[in-house]
C-alpha cells in the first residue's frame, strides 16, 4: 500500500510539474511597460516554489515508500539531529526565500501603486455599473464636469449624471464604452463605481483592480505595443457578472488623437 | 496536604452526591437523543448535520461543475426543480451564483467549522483530557441546536421567491447590503444569509468558550498540559481563535442585518444609483465589510484546517509506532499560526483601493506565517523517517493531508505577493490554492478522524478495503479538479463566471470540461464512504476497546464510552500522549493512563 502510494504520489507530482513546464495554458502576451517585472517575480516564485513543491512531495514519498510495514520487527529511528534540522530549513530555506520575494516584489508593487502619477499622463475616468464599463475623456479643456448621482439617467444617455446646462465643463466630456489609449503614452485612470463593486482585470496588462462604491480610485499603466484586449470584471456584482466586459484599444498616437476628434465631433 | 489526601466522610458525601447530581444518565427519548446534554451526543449531532451539509455542498458543486464544462446542455430534473432559473434544465446566471454563494457558506461554516472543530472536538476533547462532560453542558447544547437553527435558516434561502443569495461567501457590501434593487438572489434570500450566519457565530461562540473551560479546569489528575494530546492542543487553540474571529462577524452580521432591514448605512456610501433609483443611503463604508469580514475570515481558515493538524498529529503517530517529532515545537507552531492568522486579513484586500503601502505590510506577515506552518510540515515528514508505518485508511489520510496541504500551501507563496496578486487575484488560481489549503486538506482530516475513532464512537470498525479504495480514488480525484485550476489562473481564466463567453477564455473551454470530469467521479467515489459509514455503523465487526493499539485516554474506555465517560474510573494521567516505539506492557506502547509497575511516571 504504501509503495503504491509513492509511486501515486510521484506521478502526481511529476505531471503537475511537466503541464506547468510545458506551458500549455500559460500567462497571455504581454503589453505592459510593468508586465515585465510582474512576469519575472512570477516565474521566481514559480521556479523556486516548484522546487519546494517537488522536494516535499518526492521526500514524502520516498519515506512512505521506505519505512513502510511494521512486520520486520525493526526498530524505530528518530530523525537524525531531531527537530533542529525542520527549524533551520523551514526558517533559512523558506524564510529566506520569503524574505528575498518580499523585498523585490515590494519594489515591483510599488512601481505601479505606488508610484506618483505622470505628470503627462493621460487622465481618463471609469466607471463602472451592472454590467457594464464607460470612459471619460475630459475634452478640449482637460478638465472634468462634475458627477451629480441624481442626474444618472440610462435612458436619455446621461450615464454619469452630468449636467452641462450649467457646468461649463462637462459640456466637452467625452463618454466611451472602449478604453481607447495611444500607444507608449502613460495613462491614469480615476476609478469609481455607479451602483456595486466591480473590478477592472486587464490580463495582457497584468494589473487588476477593484471599483469600490464611495471611492476614487487611481490606477498607472502604459500600454506597449497596439492591440485589442478585453477588459473583465472580477468582482462578483450581480447576475450579469459573468458577462460584464470592455474593450481596450491601444493605438499609434496619430490614430488616436483622430478617434478622439471623432467622438468630439458626434 | 492531610486533608486533601484524606477528606472527611461529611465532604467526600457532598462531592460524590454532587458529582451524581451533575452525572446522572439521561432519561427519556428526548433527553438520550434530541436535547442531550452528552457531549457526545452533541459532537455525533454535529458530525451528521455536516454530514448533511457535505452531501448539499457537493450536490450544489456538481451542478456547477456540469454547467462550467456544458454551458447548453441541461441538466436532467433541474426545471422540475428550479422552474424558473433552471427552465429547460440549463440554469440562469443567477442559479450558478446563488449555487456558488450557498455551496461556499454550506462548506466552509457548517462543514468544514463543524465537523473537524464542533464535532470530533466535542466528542473527544472532554475524554481525552479525562473529564466526565464539558464545563456547560448546557451552553453545548445550545451551542448545536443554535448552529442547527442557523443552518435550517440558511436552506430556507432556496426556498425563497427572490432565490438564494448571490453575492458569494463572503458577501461583500454594497451587493449583499442594498437590498432586491441590486438584482434577484439580494432579497430576502440575503437577509436569512445574514440571520443563520449570526445565529452560526452565537452557537461557536457557546461551543469556543465551552472548549477552553474544559480544556483549562477539567483535566484529570496528571494531565498536565504539556500531557494533553495535539488534537486536544489543536481544539483548544482553535477555540481561542474562534472566540475571537466570531465575536467579530456576528456584529458584522448584525450591521449587515440592520443596513438591509433598519434602513441603516454602515456599508453603503452616498449616491449610489441601482436600477435607476438613487438610493436612500449615506456615509457607509463597503471597506468596513470587507476589513470586519475578513479579520475574521482569514482566521477561519485556521479554524478549518488547525483540528486537521491536530487530527494529524495526533493519528499519524499511532500507526508511524513512534512519537511526533518535536512535540512541543508542533505546539508552539500551532499556537504562533493562531496569533499570526490576526496579522494577515489584508491579503484578501490588495486590490480593494486600501492604501498600497498596507498591501506590503499585510503580505509580511503572510509570507512569516509560512515558516511555523513549514515546520509543522516537517516535523510531520519527519516524523515518518524511521517509523514502522501501518497503512490504514486512517494513515493514509493523514499523509495524503500532508501532500494536499504542501500542494495548497506553496500556491500561497504567490498570492501573499501583492505584485503577483495583482494578476491572479479574480482567477482560477485562488480557487485551486483555497481549495486545496482549507477544503480537500481539512477534508482529509476530517477522513482520517472519522475513520481514526468510528471504532471509538459507534463501537463498531469501519472497512478498510473500501476505506482505501475510498482513499486511492479521492486522492488523484483532488489532483485531477484543483491542480488544473492553477493552470487557468495562469492563463487568466477569471472565477466566480458562470459561462465564458469571453474570447480570451474560450480557451480554456477543454480543461473545465476535464475538471468536471473530475469532480463528477470523486463526487461518485465518495459513495464508498457513505456506504461505509451507514454499513459500518450497524453491521460493522465488534471494536475492541483500543483497536488500534493507541495511547491517549479515549483508548482507555470502553467503545462507545459509557455516559459519563469513565464509569466508576477516574483516569490518572502518568505520563505524555505519544510514548510510541517504546517497551509497554502490551506492546510497543504505554497508555496514558496506565501506571508502570515500577512507579516510574508518576502523576504530575
Amino acid at each position: 500500500m504504501g509503495k503504491l502510494f509513492a509511486v501515486l504520489l510521484t506521478i502526481i507530482t511529476a505531471v503537475s510539474m511537466y503541464i506547468f513546464l510545458s506551458r500549455t495554458w500559460w500567462l497571455p502576451h504581454d503589453i505592459s511597460v510593468l508586465g515585465h517585472g510582474i512576469d519575472h517575480q512570477l516565474m521566481e516564485t514559480l521556479v523556486e516554489s516548484g522546487i519546494l513543491f517537488v522536494a516535499a512531495q518526492l521526500v514524502l514519498a520516498a519515506f512512505v515508500w521506505r519505512f513502510g510495514g511494521d512486520g520486520d520487527g525493526r526498530a524505530i529511528k528518530t530523525f537524525p539531529g531531531g527537530a533542529i534540522p525542520m527549524v533551520v530549513i523551514a526558517t533559512l530555506l523558506v524564510g529566506g526565500e520569503v524574505l528575498a520575494l518580499t523585498l523585490v516584489g515590494t519594489k515591483v508593487w510599488s512601481s505601479i501603486y505606488q508610484a506618483p502619477p505622470d505628470p503627462n499622463a493621460l487622465r481618463i475616468d471609469v466607471l463602472a455599473e451592472q454590467f457594464a464599463f464607460y470612459f471619460r475623456y475630459s475634452g478640449a479643456d482637460g478638465r472634468f464636469g462634475t458627477i451629480h448621482p441624481e442626474l444618472i439617467d440610462e435612458g436619455n444617455g446621461n450615464i454619469y449624471g452630468l449636467d452641462p446646462a450649467n457646468d461649463t465643463t462637462a459640456r466637452d466630456d467625452i463618454v466611451s464604452a472602449s478604453l481607447v489609449v495611444p500607444v507608449n503614452h502613460p495613462i491614469l485612470l480615476s476609478m469609481h463605481a455607479k451602483d456595486v463593486g466591480h473590478a477592472f482585470y486587464v490580463p495582457a496588462l497584468r494589473i487588476q483592480q477593484d471599483f469600490v462604491p464611495g471611492l476614487l480610485i487611481p490606477l498607472q499603466f502604459t500600454a506597449t505595443q497596439p492591440a485589442k484586449e478585453e477588459i473583465v470584471c472580477t468582482q462578483l456584482c450581480g447576475l450579469g457578472h459573468y458577462n460584464m466586459r470592455g474593450y481596450l484599444e491601444v493605438m499609434p498616437q496619430e490614430e488616436f488623437d483622430q478617434w478622439l476628434a471623432d467622438q468630439a465631433s458626434n | 496536604m492531610a486533608d486533601s489526601a484524606s477528606p472527611s466522610p461529611v465532604h467526600r458525601d457532598t462531592t460524590e452526591k454532587l458529582a451524581q447530581l451533575k452525572h446522572l444518565p439521561p432519561e427519556g427519548f428526548l433527553r438520550t437523543h434530541v436535547f442531550s446534554l452528552d457531549h457526545k451526543v452533541i459532537g455525533k449531532q454535529y458530525l451528521d448535520m455536516a454530514l448533511v451539509a457535505v452531501i448539499v455542498g457537493m450536490v450544489l458543486s456538481w451542478l456547477m461543475r456540469f454547467h462550467l464544462g456544458f454551458p447548453e446542455t441541461p441538466v436532467p430534473g433541474l426545471g422540475t426543480i428550479a422552474p424558473s432559473s433552471g427552465a429547460g434544465g440549463v440554469m440562469t446566471p443567477e442559479l450558478y451564483l446563488s449555487l456558488m454563494t450557498m455551496h461556499g457558506t454550506i462548506m466552509v461554516f457548517f462543514v468544514l467549522t463543524t465537523a473537524p472543530f464542533a464535532g470530533f472536538g466535542n466528542f473527544f476533547l472532554p475524554i481525552q483530557v479525562g473529564a466526565e462532560d464539558m464545563a456547560f453542558p448546557r451552553f453545548n447544547m445550545m451551542s448545536f441546536w443554535v448552529t442547527f437553527v442557523g443552518f435550517l435558516v440558511l436552506l430556507a434561502a432556496f426556498l425563497v421567491p427572490e432565490g438564494a443569495p448571490i453575492s458569494g461567501w463572503t458577501a461583500y457590501a454594497p451587493l449583499s447590503a442594498v437590498g432586491k434593487d441590486a438584482g434577484p438572489g439580494l432579497g430576502l434570500g440575503q437577509t436569512l444569509w445574514a440571520v443563520s450566519i449570526a445565529l452560526f457565530c452565537v452557537g461557536q461562540l457557546l461551543g469556543s468558550l465551552n472548549f477552553i473551560t474544559t480544556t483549562l479546569d477539567l483535566r484529570t489528575k496528571g494531565m498536565s498540559l504539556a500531557r494533553m494530546p495535539f488534537s486536544t492542543w489543536a481544539w483548544f487553540i482553535t477555540s481561542i481563535i474562534g472566540l475571537i474571529a466570531f465575536s467579530v462577524l456576528l456584529p458584522a452580521c448584525v450591521l449587515l442585518f440592520l443596513d438591509r432591514v433598519g434602513g441603516t448605512s454602515f456599508f453603503i456610501p452616498a449616491g449610489l444609483v441601482i436600477s435607476d433609483r438613487l438610493q436612500p443611503h449615506s456615509g457607509g463604508s463597503p471597506l468596513l465589510w470587507q476589513h470586519l469580514f475578513w479579520f475574521f475570515g482569514h482566521p477561519e481558515v485556521y479554524i478549518a484546517i488547525l483540528p486537521g493538524f491536530g487530527i494529524v498529529s495526533h493519528v499519524l503517530p499511532a500507526f508511524a509506532r513512534k512519537p511526533v517529532l518535536g512535540p512541543r515545537l508542533l505546539i508552539g507552531c500551532m499556537a504562533a499560526i493562531g496569533f499570526l492568522s490576526y496579522t494577515v486579513w489584508g491579503h484578501h484586500m490588495f486590490l480593494s483601493g486600501m492604501n498600497p503601502f498596507s498591501a506590503t505590510l499585510f503580505s509580511v506577515p503572510t509570507l512569516v506565517i509560512t515558516i511555523p506552518a513549514t515546520i509543522v510540515v516537517l516535523l510531520w515528514i519527519g516524523t515518518l523517517y524511521g517509523a514502522r508505518l501501518r497503512f490504514t485508511t486512517a494513515a493514509l489520510f493523514c499523509i495524503g493531508f500532508i501532500s494536499v496541504f504542501v500542494s495548497g500551501g506553496i500556491s500561497g507563496f504567490f498570492l501573499a505577493q501583492p505584485s503577483i496578486d495583482t494578476y491572479l487575484h479574480g482567477t482560477y488560481f485562488v480557487v485551486g490554492h483555497f481549495h486545496f489549503v482549507m477544503g480537500v486538506a481539512a477534508m482529509f482530516g476530517i477522513f482520517a478522524g472519522t475513520y481514526f475513532w468510528f471504532p471509538k464512537m459507534y463501537g463498531r470498525m469501519m472497512n478498510e478495503t473500501l476505506g482505501k479504495w475510498h482513499f486511492v480514488l479521492t486522492f488523484i480525484g483532488v489532483y485531477c479538479i484543483f491542480m488544473p485550476m492553477h493552470y487557468l489562473g495562469l492563463a487568466g481564466n477569471v472565477r466566480r463566471y458562470s459561462a465564458f463567453t469571453d474570447e480570451y477564455m474560450k480557451g480554456s473551454l477543454p480543461l473545465h470540461r476535464f475538471i468536471t470530469y473530475a469532480a463528477l467521479v470523486t463526487g461518485a467515489v465518495q459513495i464508498l464512504f457513505f456506504i461505509n459509514l451507514f454499513w459500518s455503523r450497524f453491521r460493522g465487526a465488534v471494536a475492541p476497546e483500543n483497536p488500534w493499539e493507541a495511547t491517549t485516554l479515549e483508548w482507555s474506555t470502553s467503545s462507545p464510552p459509557p455516559f459519563d465517560n469513565f464509569g466508576t474510573w477516574h483516569p490518572v494521567v502518568y505520563r505524555g500522549p505519544d510514548e510510541y516505539g517504546v517497551e509497554g506492557p502490551s506492546g510497543d506502547f504505554r497508555m496514558q493512563a496506565v501506571p508502570d509497575r515500577g512507579g516510574k511516571g508518576a502523576p504530575a
